[in-house]
């Protein structure tokens, strides 16, 4: 212990003597774990915005899409969900307390539909739906009412537009009874929902919603049109049950032989949030180990400049030695040396990779979730091992200098 | 120049020094270091080389010991072996009765540490530490705790007049100053041997004269001091006088003082 003690003052004393070397030497270390610590926040802060994207969709919703193998696009066949197989789900399974169709216009590739307000042109994404849409996605009404069943019954022209669609298109800050044309329709804003805000820089409050058969009336062409069926099951453990009895029915319908795939999917936000926590899961894995090469490079800095040190010090050591200081001494005094530089190192790199997180959640728009402990613990261990295997060398090279050369060095 | 310091170096001995000068050497005093038929051999360029031949030597306690020879004679190498830096090929070495012909370099360095003050010719102090800090280092590897230190390393500067120099690093300090420092350093742990490698040699004259009489008051104090050096006058203020040539002692006599 007070060997320890000792040689940590000894240690600081000799980073003091040169600390614009040490700060140069650590460098190296301070860049490797400023880019973790950074790479960290960002990836924590953008999963975290992500999972409450999710969860505002509803952990008890499931989503129907249909799907094409690519073998099928390209001989030209793509697969679709119609009416009739929305009205076979209502009718045959039980367990489902809403169900709605989701009608998006694919006027173009980007599936947004250009709006006209005024003077002012402008895109959004123009979704056709029911009044049952509202429960689905949780939406709320800042100013006049969201879609009816009457609205959808009598096909009136009506729309439900979103906070980022008013501020585009130069609305009134209550634009219901407003007018805005779409693909060359005007229909009237009956209400403008609560903004949710961004999500990934993208805003989720970018859309105008129609009633279902009002939008299917303004595509035409009935018959070409792809939906998508949103649904709520009433107990989430009912959720595969009624799945597989989905499945089952659409197959059915879509007259699928065994061999044959699916040609629609299946997904549960749930199901989503999961396959995204592993694709972040392996990016962090991936850039941590990146990162890792980058804190070795570090270390063999810190070993290259630990060497010269020794070399400088060869005199110094001697007298050391002469007046008595055992192999350890010199060995202990070397390593915390090093072992401190890269302590200090991990720690101006956490403090700084901490701010280039922060400013990056700031540019990105996402909140900052904090440097969790397992990088921080992570950083310090990484940082400490590099200390101790790349000090090793050099120390272990001054413990074994010889005092009568080491004093006659010049 | 520090008036202090003239205060704590007298001139001229004192007529009635208890074990000094006027003693003879041998007077019933044990051995400090006993050389036993030690050889140190060195291979250069394939030829084998005798810096020290069977050399038989005997100091005793608070003896006042020149070393001399021409260079490559084998001072430096019976300094290294005397103060424990190297161990001989041959033969055995007592210090203090005790032989410490095989041990290792960490038993070698602790025998350092306890037994052996050293003083160079460059003066050796580690050039980022205080005069303090200098003279506290070699009590810090026989683990005395830092107060300790300092009280101990204090009293030492005291010593060899340079209490009022704790805090100055040594390139504020002169040639003379940095020396003594060093002698603090050596003196601090108390050691049995206080061996100097031409302690004047980087000193001028007068400079050197100080250093000189400070061995001469330390000598009276009851020290054992072996000097090496080339310097006739050095060994000639010693009172025992061993000369080398080819690994070999060829004259070892007492100065009349």
């Amino acid at each position: 212990m007070f060997i320890l003690v000792e040689s940590i003052r000894a240690a600081l004393n000799s980073i003091n003597a040169h600390r614009f070397r040490a700060f140069l030497t650590s460098l190296g270390i301070i860049v490797g774990v400023a880019s973790i610590i950074a790479l960290v926040c960002v990836i924590q802060g953008l999963s975290g915005s992500v999972t409450r994207l999710f969860q505002g969709l509803g952990t008890n919703n499931l989503a129907i899409t249909s799907f094409t193998s690519n073998e099928k696009q390209l001989s030209g066949q793509f697969a679709r969900l119609n009416p009739e197989d929305l009205n076979l789900i209502r009718e045959k399974v039980g367990g489902i307390s809403a169900i709605t169709p989701v009608l998006i216009s694919v006027a173009n590739a980007s599936s947004m539909s250009a709006l006209s307000y005024s003077s002012k042109k402008g895109y959004s994404r123009v979704l056709g739906t029911t009044y049952t849409y509202q429960k689905l996605s949780q939406m709320v009404p800042v100013h006049g009412r969201f879609l009816t069943d009457s609205d959808n019954r009598t096909r009136r022209r009506v729309a439900v537009v979103g906070e980022e669609v008013r501020q585009k298109m130069g609305m009134p800050a209550n634009p219901v009874g407003e007018y805005i044309e779409i693909n060359g329709e005007w229909v009237k804003i009956v209400g403008l929902m609560e903004p949710k805000g961004d999500a990934f820089g993208v805003s989720q409050d970018d859309y105008v919603l129609l009633p279902y058969d009002t939008m299917q009336s303004l595509i035409g062409n009935q018959n070409q049109s792809d939906i998508q069926i949103l649904l709520t099951v009433e107990d989430l453990t009912a959720a595969g049950e009624i799945r597989q009895r989905i499945t089952r029915l659409l197959r059915a319908s879509h007259k699928l032989e065994d061999n044959q795939e699916d040609d629609f999917k299946i997904q549960s936000p749930e199901q989503l949030l999961s396959s995204f926590s592993d694709f972040i899961n392996a990016i962090t894995y991936f850039t941590i180990g990146m990162v890792s090469i980058s804190l070795l490079v570090g270390g063999i800095g810190i070993m290259n400049i630990m060497l010269v040190s020794v070399n400088e010090r060869t005199r110094e050591i001697g007298i050391c030695k002469a007046i008595g200081a055992k192999r350890h001494h010199i060995l202990l005094q070397f390593l915390l040396e090093a072992l401190i530089l890269c302590l200090l190192g991990g720690l101006i790199g956490i403090l700084l990779g901490y701010g280039i997180g922060t400013a990056a959640a700031h540019a990105m728009n996402f909140p900052l979730s904090g440097v969790p402990a397992w990088a921080i613990g992570l950083a310090f261990g990484f940082v400490s091992v590099v200390g101790v295997v790349f000090g090793m060398l050099p120390a272990a090279k001054a413990a074994n200098l010889d005092p009568i050369v080491a004093l006659r060095y010049e | 120049m520090n008036p202090e310091r003239h205060a704590a170096v007298p001139d001229a001995p004192a007529p009635d020094t208890p074990r000094g000068a006027d003693r003879p050497p041998q007077a019933g005093r044990k051995d400090v270091i006993v050389l036993d038929r030690v050889v140190k051999r060195f291979v250069m360029g394939g030829e084998e080389l005798r810096a020290l031949d069977a050399v038989d030597l005997r100091i005793r306690q608070n003896e006042y010991v020149a070393v001399t020879g021409a260079s490559g004679s084998g001072k430096s190498t019976m300094m290294n072996i005397l103060g424990c830096l190297d161990r001989p090929c041959d033969g055995r070495y007592l210090l203090n009765g005790a032989d410490v012909t095989g041990l290792n370099q960490n038993e070698l360095a602790e025998i350092r540490n306890r037994e052996i003050g050293f003083i160079f010719q460059s003066f050796n102090l580690i050039p980022r530490i205080s005069s303090l800090g200098n003279v506290m280092q070699p009590l810090l590897y026989r683990g005395v705790v830092h107060a300790e230190r300092k009280r101990l390393a204090t009293q030492a500067l005291e010593r060899v007049g340079l209490g009022a120099r704790l805090q100055h690093m040594p390139n504020q300090l002169s040639g003379g100053q940095r020396q003594r420092v060093a002698i603090a350093r050596a003196l601090v742990t108390t050691p049995s041997i206080l061996l100097a490698d031409e302690p004047t040699g980087n000193l001028d004259s007068s400079t050197a004269d100080q250093i000189m009489q400070l061995f001469d008051e330390l000598h009276k104090a009851g020290q054992t001091i072996i000097v090496v050096t080339h310097e006739p006058d050095i060994a000639a203020h010693c009172h025992r006088v061993i000369q080398l040539k080819d690994g070999r002692i060829v004259q070892d006599y007492q100065n009349a003082h």
